[in-house]
């Protein structure tokens, strides 16, 4: 069984079809890289896959460790093992990151009926992974993202991955405003959560980013479809002949 | 965050029409007559057995009642007000003074432990655990409580400590018999009589409420807290309270109210007076939790409340802290006369509306002295069909060079069908003096949402700890044993907001 099955999904936003039957299948281990030019719907299949509002599925559906994903809540996805890295993560002022990171982490224990986190346990857990992410104590105290560089917000991303260990990672755009001494620290971090149980799907524009998380499998999208699949020179072959040759493929 | 986990679950079990303090004790009451008349103030006057001059006073302010027109100017709508047909005055029957809990009717205590504020507590905080002489803020610290059960105080605890350190803290109806000069000094002085129609109605008709005095140096030795709870059909509560800091005196006073569900509105006008002498400060808090009315708007606690503070003495201060949850309208304007030199004005306020409630409040702050500042914190969050407005005016004397203010006032919106509105009033009569404004207006974002949900909170628990961050700021200036009370009330407040 795959981790995650997308099976020829339809998807409107505002009328206007976005997703036009997309299919995608990725095994537990496995990294996947979804490469596009703008619009061709790779953040709305993320969105969708996480639970966003906004978007109405008309047809197809989503697996996930074999269950219909569409019909749960984000919160119920968050639960089984559903994490999206943002591209633009959001600020909560007076919300300390430490206090989010363990009132999350200790909504998706008890949701799933395992035992909450005392607060020494959780702060002795959030230390090794933080200190591993190179992360100051002081960054932590201050409100989710608030003041956050764009380095900074990434990187704590990659803390909360590394800290809820889900199943599935979406990497919305992780390159996004990260100059390249950021962006190999948040790369290494990613690559750090590599493992046999957990997949990962990075969604990017560039070529550069996949330097740094080498994919097993790269798919180009093109107008709401996977347009092409294959491994990581995939990736190469798109850099030096950019995407406008999948237009008319699409 | 388990506070936050623990009012989200408490969100769940409650909705707007099972209001948690919403049930009634049975108790036979002393009520005056029905209705609003010279007799009326004699009767009230009479039961408290008060001298002379206290009658004169209560007379002229009912004269003067008369003469005026209810204020039309707040941004709340609600049916006209027959005074004629209310209660002015109740109290729970028979019993005389008492010297422990256990002489109070059962009836009463009962009350309290279903509202979580058992009075027994306090005694258990009293024999367990003492700091040392001298020590303040050491060991555990102590609350004293001077309950009001409807209009008249039933129990003062913590008599003794607090005489030892000097402080007077009783029911204002004592202080009338037992220290008459410091009552006709101070009473009426920040507000008087003729200050606006409700004040001048609570003038005349006041029926308990707490009077404290801080002698010259003395740092009250605890907080000090009253909670009032109305609880006769029909009764309006008019409490009277009188804070005095004497010169280099430090008080915190704690104020949380709650009552019973019922379908007729009930009128409550407050006043509050408070006073600091030279290099003295009050800190005053309140979490108020009345009932707000049913989903539908039906009845609910009419609260006009006059509070106000006079920093009369030079490098004297007074803050304000306030967490309004509750009544279905809220007319209120704790305020600062910063009349001594080097004098501080601070209101701190987090204001709630959900449902059908209407809220107009905000604050004061006049500078009259010489280099006073002052600072003003409010955080207005309205959901369902609210309305909720800060009012607040800013103003420096020709005389207060050097006056300085900083104002930010921030309103959230949760769903689309409430408003928030800020009417801010600043006036400088000197060119010296410096004044900040700042105000923003957010919507709960969906954005926000989407990523606490994303991380597997429940959409509730993630308008929780939102809200408990935009309000965080406030929350930090109550006394440790409210702040975590009014988190929970924040919470569930809310309930139903959203989704």
């Amino acid at each position: 069984m795959s981790l995650l099955e997308v099976k020829d999904l339809q998807v409107r936003v505002d009328e206007r079809e976005i997703l036009h039957g997309l299919s995608l299948t990725v095994n537990a281990g496995e990294v996947h890289a979804i490469m596009g030019p703008n619009g061709s719907g790779k953040s709305t299949l993320s969105h969708v896959i996480a639970g966003k509002p906004g978007y109405e599925v008309t047809g197809g559906e989503i697996l996930f460790k074999g269950e219909d994903l569409l019909e749960m809540s984000p919160d119920e996805r968050a639960v089984k093992g559903v994490f999206l890295a943002f591209q633009y993560p959001v600020e909560i002022p007076g919300v300390t990151t430490i206090n989010f990171l363990r009132t999350a982490l200790n909504a998706q224990r008890k949701a799933r009926g395992e035992a909450e986190f005392l607060v020494p346990d959780f702060l002795k857990k959030m230390r090794s992974v933080a200190g591993s992410l190179n992360i100051p104590m002081d960054m932590l105290k201050r409100g989710v993202n608030v003041g956050f560089s764009g380095g900074e917000k990434k990187r704590n991303e990659i803390l909360q991955m590394a800290l809820f260990e889900p199943s599935l990672c979406i990497l919305d755009e992780m390159d996004s405003g990260l100059d390249i001494d950021a962006l190999r620290v948040a790369a290494d971090g990613v690559n750090a959560l590599r493992s046999p149980e957990r997949a990962m799907v990075v969604i990017t524009h560039y070529q550069r980013l996949l330097n740094y998380i080498v994919p097993d499998v790269v798919h180009v999208m093109s107008k709401g479809r996977v347009v092409k699949s294959g491994g990581k020179e995939l990736a190469l072959e798109l850099e030096a002949s950019g995407y406008a040759q999948f237009e008319d493929a699409a | 965050m388990a506070a936050v986990q623990e009012t989200v679950d408490r969100v769940r079990r409650i909705d707007v029409d099972q209001y948690r303090y919403g049930f009634e004790t049975l108790i036979e009451s002393d009520k005056a007559p029905k209705g609003l008349s010279e007799d009326t103030v004699r009767f009230i006057s009479a039961k408290k057995n008060e001298p002379a001059w206290m009658l004169e006073w209560r007379l002229e302010a009912y004269r003067r009642w008369l003469t005026m027109t209810e204020p039309k100017w707040a941004r709340v709508n609600y049916p006209k007000i027959d005074y004629q047909d209310l209660y002015y005055y109740s109290a729970p029957k028979a019993k005389k003074t008492v010297s422990s809990l256990d002489e109070i009717d059962p009836e009463i205590l009962k009350t309290y432990e279903k509202l979580g504020i058992p009075l027994r507590e306090v005694e258990v905080l009293e024999g367990v655990v003492r700091p040392p002489e001298g020590e303040e803020g050491s060991g555990q610290r102590k609350i004293a409580v001077d309950a009001v059960f409807d209009s008249v105080s039933v129990a003062t605890t913590f008599q003794k400590e607090l005489k030892k350190a000097g402080v007077i803290f009783m029911p204002i109806s004592e202080a009338i018999r037992e220290h008459p000069e410091l009552v006709k000094k101070y009473l009426g002085s920040v507000v008087p009589t003729s200050d606006n129609y409700f004040a001048t109605l609570n003038s005349a008709v006041f029926s308990d409420g707490s009077f404290v005095y801080v002698p010259p140096g003395v740092r009250c030795p605890m907080e000090l807290s009253t909670y009032f709870r109305i609880n006769e059909r029909n009764t309006g509560q008019f409490e009277r309270t009188l804070i005095i800091a004497d010169k280099g005196a430090y008080v915190s006073y704690l104020e949380g109210c709650t009552a019973p569900q019922r379908d007729e509105n009930q009128l409550h006008a407050a006043v509050v007076e408070l006073v600091t002498l030279d290099d003295a400060e009050i800190k005053y808090s309140t979490v108020q939790n009345w009932y707000p009315g049913n989903s539908e708007g039906v009845g609910g606690i009419y609260n006009f409340v006059t509070k106000r503070g006079d920093c009369r003495g030079n490098n004297s201060k007074i803050s304000w802290t306030q967490v309004e949850t509750g009544s279905a309208i809220t007319w209120k304007y704790p305020s600062c006369i910063l009349r001594g030199d080097n004098s501080r004005g601070e209101f701190y306020s987090v204001a709630i509306s959900n449902g059908h409630q209407q809220v107009d409040s905000g604050t004061k702050m006049i500078h009259l002295g010489k280099n006073t500042t002052s600072r003003i914190i409010s955080k207005g969050i309205a959901a369902g069909v609210s309305q909720n407005t800060y009012r607040g005016l800013v103003t420096a004397h020709r005389k207060a060079t050097g006056a300085r203010n900083f104002t930010a006032c921030d309103s959230l919106l949760i769903g689309d069908k409430c408003g928030a509105h800020t009417v801010p009033y600043v006036e400088a009569k000197n060119s010296s003096a410096l004044f900040e404004h700042e105000a923003t207006t957010s919507k709960i974002s969906e954005d926000v949402l989407f990523y606490c949900v994303q991380r597997g909170l429940t959409q509730e628990e993630a308008v929780g700890l939102v809200v408990n961050g935009f309000v965080k700021d406030v929350l930090q200036q109550l006394p440790m044993e409210f702040a975590v009370e009014a988190q929970k009330l924040i919470s569930i407040s809310l309930e139903g907001s959203v989704g």
